[in-house]
């Protein structure tokens, strides 16, 4: 695959290690046509649609006199596809489309382009947050409908409303201390 | 003595026109209770007649996000919890895993933990064979003998896990680097037998059902996936295969040390129900093929590379997707490391899952009864749909 000719193709498009592209979000419909059309890539099996979630950092920094700067990285969530091409008989290739940050979180879908991301990126919405643009029927799949949260978060925090045990002990005790309140 | 009327509109009857009824659709909610869903799944079905109009599949009923369980332990923490993945195949779970973190870490496998692998993935690929044939004739509604005929087998083959690993189904075998222990003596040459025994009963099978003019009555022309659909929808396994796509990741791949041994990818005609289900018998024969040149070469040797250390595991920093051919069809890990004693992503890509993305587009214009019998050609299994 010749993928310093899609890189000159698409300016905007980054391989970061060498092997994955990232795609501007403006470009990844674009770019994904020609990876699947083109004869040079072919890339017509999306096997695996995911997300990856990346937090917020806080980057500390020393300067020369001692004193301590901390600079906040914003984090983002990213949407990665492995795609292979069954007549060329290549990949995988993954491409990954960023979100602006973790709470502007639209990317679009590409579901229109390859079907098989139909259901992952449903997934990718209940479980990450990620608003896939365009896609036909983006619906919770796993959680049910009126959850509220997106538990593969890292920072997901389980919901304090569950019934707790008869006879509590251990941390179970603890949590429910800290539900009902000391008495 | 009160005068009997006949029924008014009024009296909360509603007198229906013939005209009336041709308009009106049914929304059936087949599952998660009905025994042909294969588990807890749901398909919401618009049935205009018995034509079936729309189908939402519904899923989670099983969903205990082993991901997040997996990102929150330890790397070979999860192996057995990759055994509840597709619970009739644990030991193809588990090599996709082992085989993923191996190409993750670099780890090489001893000759005869390969061999090992090969000769229980191919045990695992008959076993849910046998039982997809059976479970789907029992769908057509031949309850019974043809699957306890295929659960007969299954049970010998259970033994043999039983026998090597100490679990007929949750084996938890495979390691990084190898496999938990060898083989115990006289196994390999009771799996031996086993080998020698099993064309007899696809050869009973194949009496018994193949040509059955019910089931020739049932599946023919039966939800038929495109191939160019099947590609685009990302099919893997023996549906992709049962509509002529030639892609079989035993050979694309030649993971392990498939590239030593001589077997046909089978490949349907028509993609229909029957082309799924011959496809699995046809299957069964190269697996018992592959299953008897394994034994034939298997060398003597450890099992496990002991340059592995199995406490306080860390892979380098960097991803990986690693991917085998399960009987389901492809199953993959996205494994994302970065450089700690647990994943930091940690994905599934279920064959079962994925293969429901088109189950409308097979059912649409269908029977209901059809729906039942192209849900059983699909074979899943609900443990690694809902993860």
């Amino acid at each position: 695959m010749n993928i310093a000719r899609l890189l000159k193709q698409f300016p905007g498009v980054r391989s970061e290690d060498g092997a994955s592209l990232v795609l501007p979000r403006e470009l990844a419909l674009q770019v994904a046509e020609c990876l699947k059309n083109d004869p040079e890539f072919k890339l017509d099996y999306c096997s695996n649609v995911t997300g990856v979630d990346y937090p917020d950092r806080i980057e500390k920094s020393k300067a020369a006199d001692g004193s301590e700067t901390s600079k906040k990285i914003p984090g983002f969530l990213e949407t990665v596809y492995h795609l292979y091409s069954i007549e060329n008989k290549q990949g995988p290739l993954a491409i990954r489309v960023r979100t602006a940050d973790r709470t502007n979180t639209r990317v679009p879908s590409l579901t229109p382009i390859w079907r098989a991301a139909e259901l992952q990126e449903r997934e990718a919405y209940d479980l990450f947050g990620i608003h896939y643009i365009g896609h036909p029927d983006l619906r919770r799949i796993l959680m049910w409908d009126d959850f509220e949260d997106h538990p593969m978060r890292k920072d997901y925090q389980e919901p304090d409303d569950y019934h707790y045990e008869p006879t509590p002990h251990d941390e179970v005790l603890e949590k429910a201390r800290k539900h009902y309140g000391a008495a | 003595m009160a005068q009997l009327e006949p029924p008014t509109a009024q009296r909360g009857y509603q007198i229906l026109s013939s005209r009336d009824l041709d308009a009106q659709t049914l929304e059936v909610a087949m599952g998660p209770h009905h025994p042909s869903t294969h588990g807890v799944f749901r398909m919401d079905v618009v049935l205009d007649g018995e034509t079936v109009t729309k189908l939402k599949p519904v899923f989670g009923y099983l969903h205990r996000n082993h991901e997040k369980i997996a990102e929150n332990t330890s790397w070979i923490g999860s192996m057995p919890y990759t055994d509840r993945l597709d619970y009739f195949c644990s030991l193809t779970s588990n090599w996709a895993y082992a085989l993923s973190v191996e190409k993750l870490c670099g780890i090489t496998v001893p000759e005869r933990a390969e061999y090992l692998r090969v000769i229980l993935a191919e045990l695992t690929r008959l076993a849910n064979h046998a039982c997809l044939a059976g479970f789907f004739v029992n769908d057509l509604g031949a309850m019974g003998t043809p699957l306890l005929y295929a659960l007969r087998e299954r049970e010998k083959i259970l033994d043999l896990f039983e026998w090597i690993s100490g679990a007929r189904m949750m084996c938890n075998f495979m390691r990084f680097g190898g496999c938990r222990n060898d083989a115990p003596e006289g196994w390999l040459a009771a799996t031996r037998k086993l080998v020698a025994h099993f064309p007899s009963f696809l050869d009973e099978y194949d009496r018994l059902l193949t040509g059955n003019e019910i089931i020739l009555a049932r599946t023919q022309g039966i939800g038929i996936l495109s191939s160019a659909l099947a590609i685009d929808s990302a099919m893997s396994g023996p549906c992709l295969r049962a509509s002529g796509v030639n892609y079989d990741i035993r050979k694309v791949d030649a993971y392990g040390i498939y590239n030593r041994f001589n077997f046909r990818v089978p490949l349907g005609d028509h993609g229909d129900c029957y082309d799924r289900m011959m496809l699995r018998l046809l299957e069964m024969r190269e697996s018992l093929s592959i299953l008897e040149q394994a034994l034939k070469e298997i060398p003597e040797g450890s099992v496990q590379n002991s340059a592995v250390k199995i406490r306080n595991f860390k892979p380098p920093k960097g991803e990986c997707y690693g991917r085998i051919e399960t009987p389901k069809g492809e199953l993959g890990f996205f494994l994302i490391s970065d450089g700690g004693t647990s994943p930091y992503r940690y994905r599934i890509r279920p064959p079962s899952f994925i293969n429901l993305t088109v189950l409308e587009d097979m059912c649409l214009g269908q029977k209901l009864a059809d729906a039942v019998t192209i849900l059983g050609s699909i074979d899943i299994v609900l443990g690694e749909v809902d993860r």
